[in-house]
């Protein structure tokens, strides 16, 4: 039926795949080309495809234009049968989602001015780390001297940054400060 | 032949007795006294004609009175088939009037025959224009009633309109026209913006409902008008108003001021561009309302700086709203806000969670304290374990609508046959559901069929095109079969699937209270049709899609369709001689076919269908595109 790839890899190799969009949503698949042929090969088998030959086994055979529907797989018109109203509701929320992003003030101690960054951009506090010693490393002395990152919460608090999960930080960070020198040193100890 | 004109004779000339001026002002007690005089005025159409004798006066009379006591509108069509008399006392005494089809009938027939009406609910463009299959410009215009309206219902009190084209010009006409007006719900409307809501809101002076539920509400940036300062300044009647679906922003100052004066204020449901903490302070103004539509439930970024809004204190206007029975909205909600509707889950009767891409785990803690929800609405982000939760705690559950939140036929949904099950298993007073999946077996609907036997609508979507039962691979006939066989009281049914003859054989077989059928990729021949327009007795509305159905299906139903409000097929097997011999052969019927905007009708094959009984024929607002035959 197809070229040999088990169905199994072909997930696997999905489920790696680095890709936008919130989890659990799948990008939409790109059309298939038109073929009258119920058992069309492709370049991604998926668990949809194997529905799809079963379904095209079973099924008595049915007029020409059934089959190519089902064969195409193309986006169609009103289908599935949601309003435009609700459609568009989500594409504007995602949108400004993603347009809005989650913009805020970076403040170092002694550094002249502040900086700006978006914390969706960066999967994690690793990320989160090496921009900011990226961004501030113009800075002098701050290679080798000791800095905490931390942040101001919703409550106004100045909380360490890296204790909470990465989302629950994202979604209460208001402001970050980079703390150095002594301050950071009686603050911390050891840990880094 | 339309539903609230089935005692109206074949023949044109109708004799109209219009009654005296007393009449139509005797309405307000629940005896209304009759005219004074034994011979009112009467106005006759045509031809002069023998007044009906002294003792026909006054039996017509205290039928008035009886007959005003009749609510229910099928009813009162039985009623007005009894006699002439008959006919033109409850014709004096219709308050509602229900047109399911705007093109079924004119204003002008309409109108003349009801001349008491104090409300209009009126239905424009078939359901399917819903999913862009019914082109822009087809028609369903609110013009012309309004305007024949203006003339004839000086004491208009309530419009409805679902699915029409209403403009700004005509908002203002309805505005300044009636002087009682009170109620305006506009559901799935278009061609208006907030000029004519501007409107409504200054001239209506006694308005109390102004409900915008789904429409399309359409502003040049530049012209966007302040409509809620426009309300009088004084207290005003307002029992509800719903702006969700208006998309700009509204004066927030303008809204809070108009809530603090509104005292009758039960449902308030604002749009998402009212953040949580503008939403608080509405709660703190309005402690009474019943209905609440949250807006964004979150925090937009306000320019001023101004505080977040604290958890506790959200919590604690939802604490001081004991009235609350309906929760809407949460259209950009942020998940930390979610707990603050935990007191009032308890009093909820219904939940609208449909724009809000809760997850299971956010889901829980809420719908756990819903012990007396009747009506819920949610995404299909929350899964099969939402709604296991859902089915543990919503013993009372009616409704139940599971949305899609990626529509797309090859999205992952996270709710399945799973969910199904355990709705059906724990909710089993349900008498209405809709479910959007990805992966169903027959073996779930069949439980479903024998768990939920009040169930009167059963719309099932699987959104893969002709997807089988996704563990045995068969079609799904034999579940939806079940479902027509087991639950008796079905009048509302959607299929989708791969599906054979095989179900349409069921459905006419056992589906004999079935009124709306909706068919999309389904069946093998016309067969299919042939069983369900002579098996479905009561089918009222049918609306088909990319089926395999040609001319022979299409004329085995021309004994039924002069009982049906609608017939709509689109990207079917018809060809335009078997809808031409339809026309031919149902006079009364008005068949359009039209295609694609742009396209030219000169092929022999049809695209889209739309016929429809009408008392008054083809209608002269006919857009290029559109052919009737």
């Amino acid at each position: 039926m197809d070229g040999g790839v088990g169905y199994a890899d072909m997930d696997a190799l999905k489920a790696t795949e680095l890709r936008l969009g919130l989890p659990g949503s799948d990008p939409p698949e790109k059309p298939l080309p038109t073929t009258t042929t119920t058992t069309a090969t492709t370049a991604r088998p998926t668990k949809r495809s194997l529905d799809e030959d079963r379904a095209a086994r079973r099924e008595p055979s049915e007029g020409g234009r059934a089959t190519s529907t089902r064969a195409t797989k193309a986006q169609v018109v009103g289908w599935p049968p949601i309003r435009s109203y609700r459609k568009n509701s989500f594409q504007a929320m995602k949108a400004t989602a993603e347009a809005a992003g989650l913009y805020v003030k970076v403040s170092m101690d002694g550094a002249p001015y502040l900086r700006k960054i978006d914390l969706e951009v960066y999967a994690g506090y690793k990320e989160l780390r090496e921009a900011l010693e990226d961004m501030f490393k113009c800075f002098e002395g701050c290679k080798g001297s000791e800095y905490a990152i931390t942040y101001e919460d919703k409550d106004g608090d100045l909380m360490l940054v890296g204790d909470v999960p990465w989302e629950m930080f994202t979604s209460s960070c208001k402001k970050l400060r980079i703390i150095r020198g002594a301050e950071a040193i009686r603050g911390l100890g050891s840990s880094q | 032949m339309t539903e609230d004109c089935d005692g109206e004779e074949k023949d044109e000339e109708t004799r109209r007795w219009s009654p005296g001026q007393g009449g139509s002002s005797s309405r307000g007690g629940g005896s209304g006294t009759s005219s004074s005089s034994p011979l009112k005025n009467r106005c006759v159409r045509g031809r002069v004609d023998q007044p009906p004798p002294f003792s026909g006066q006054v039996l017509e009379n205290v039928l008035e009175n009886v007959l005003q006591f009749l609510a229910c509108r099928r009813d009162r069509n039985a009623a007005s088939l009894v006699c002439r008399s008959w006919y033109r006392a409850e014709a004096r005494t219709r308050l509602e009037l229900f047109i399911g089809n705007c093109y079924a009938v004119s204003p002008a027939r309409a109108l003349g025959r009801f001349r008491c009406a104090r409300a209009l609910v009126l239905k424009g463009r078939p359901r399917f224009a819903d999913f862009n299959l019914v082109p822009v410009g087809w028609g369903a215009r609110f013009s012309p009633w309004v305007a024949a309206m203006a003339a004839a219902y000086p004491w208009l009190e309530r419009v409805c309109l679902k699915r029409m084209t209403v403009s700004d010009a005509d908002l203002a006409l309805l505005a300044r026209s009636f002087s009682s007006f009170r109620d305006l719900t506009l559901i799935c409307c278009d061609g208006f913006g907030t000029p004519g809501l501007a409107a409504v809101a200054e001239l209506c002076r006694n308005l109390r409902v102004l409900d915008l539920i789904e429409n399309d509400v359409e502003d040049e940036d530049e012209e966007v008008v302040d409509w809620i300062s426009r309300f009088p300044e004084t207290d005003t009647c307002l029992e509800s108003l719903s702006f969700e679906c208006v998309n700009c922003p509204v004066n927030f100052v303008a809204l809070e001021a108009l809530v603090a004066r509104s005292p009758c204020l039960r449902r308030l449901r604002v749009n998402q561009h009212v953040s949580v903490g503008q939403l608080r302070c509405l709660m703190v103004r309005a402690p009474q309302l019943t209905h609440l539509g949250t807006g964004s439930f979150e925090t937009v970024p306000v320019a001023d700086g101004a505080a977040e809004l604290d958890v506790a204190e959200l919590e604690s206007s939802f604490v001081a709203s004991k009235s609350l029975v309906c929760l809407s909205g949460f259209r950009m909600v942020a998940p930390e806000y979610l707990p603050a509707i935990y007191p009032v889950c308890a009093g909820l009767v219904s939940l609208n969670l449909s724009y809000a891409m809760t997850t299971a785990e956010q889901l829980k803690p809420v719908i756990l304290r819903c012990h007396n929800l009747q009506t819920f609405w949610v995404l299909d982000t929350v899964g099969d374990e939402g709604l296991r939760a859902a089915a543990k705690t919503c013993k009372h559950l009616r409704e139940l609508r599971v949305f899609p939140f990626e529509a797309t036929e090859d999205s992952e949904s996270a709710v399945s046959d799973a969910g199904l099950v355990a709705i059906s298993e724990g909710c089993q007073k349900l008498r209405s559901i809709l479910y959007f999946c990805q992966r169903m077996t027959n073996a779930a609907v069949v439980t479903m069929s024998k768990n939920c036997q009040d169930l009167v609508v059963f719309r099932l979507c699987i959104m893969g095109r002709h997807r089988p039962d996704h563990i045995t691979g068969e079609p799904m006939d034999e579940g939806f079969g079940a479902i027509v066989m087991n639950c008796k009281k079905l009048t509302r049914l959607a299929v989708s699937g791969l599906l054979t003859d095989k179900v349409f054989e069921y459905i006419a077989k056992y589906g004999k209270l079935v009124r709306t059928l909706s068919v999309a990729f389904a069946g093998n021949s016309d067969l299919s049709l042939r069983y369900v327009l002579e098996g479905c007795h009561k089918l009222q509305k049918l609306e088909i899609r990319d089926s395999p159905f040609g001319d022979a299906g299409l004329l085995s139903g021309i004994h039924h369709y002069y009982n049906m409000r609608f017939l709509w097929m689109n990207s079917c097997k018809l060809s335009l001689r078997g809808c031409k011999e339809v026309a031919q052969r149902l006079p009364r019927l008005v068949v359009e076919v039209f295609g694609d905007q742009n396209k030219e009708l000169d092929s022999d094959a049809v695209e889209k269908l739309y016929l429809y009984r009408s008392l008054v024929g083809p209608r002269d607002d006919v857009p290029s595109f559109v052919k009737i035959l």
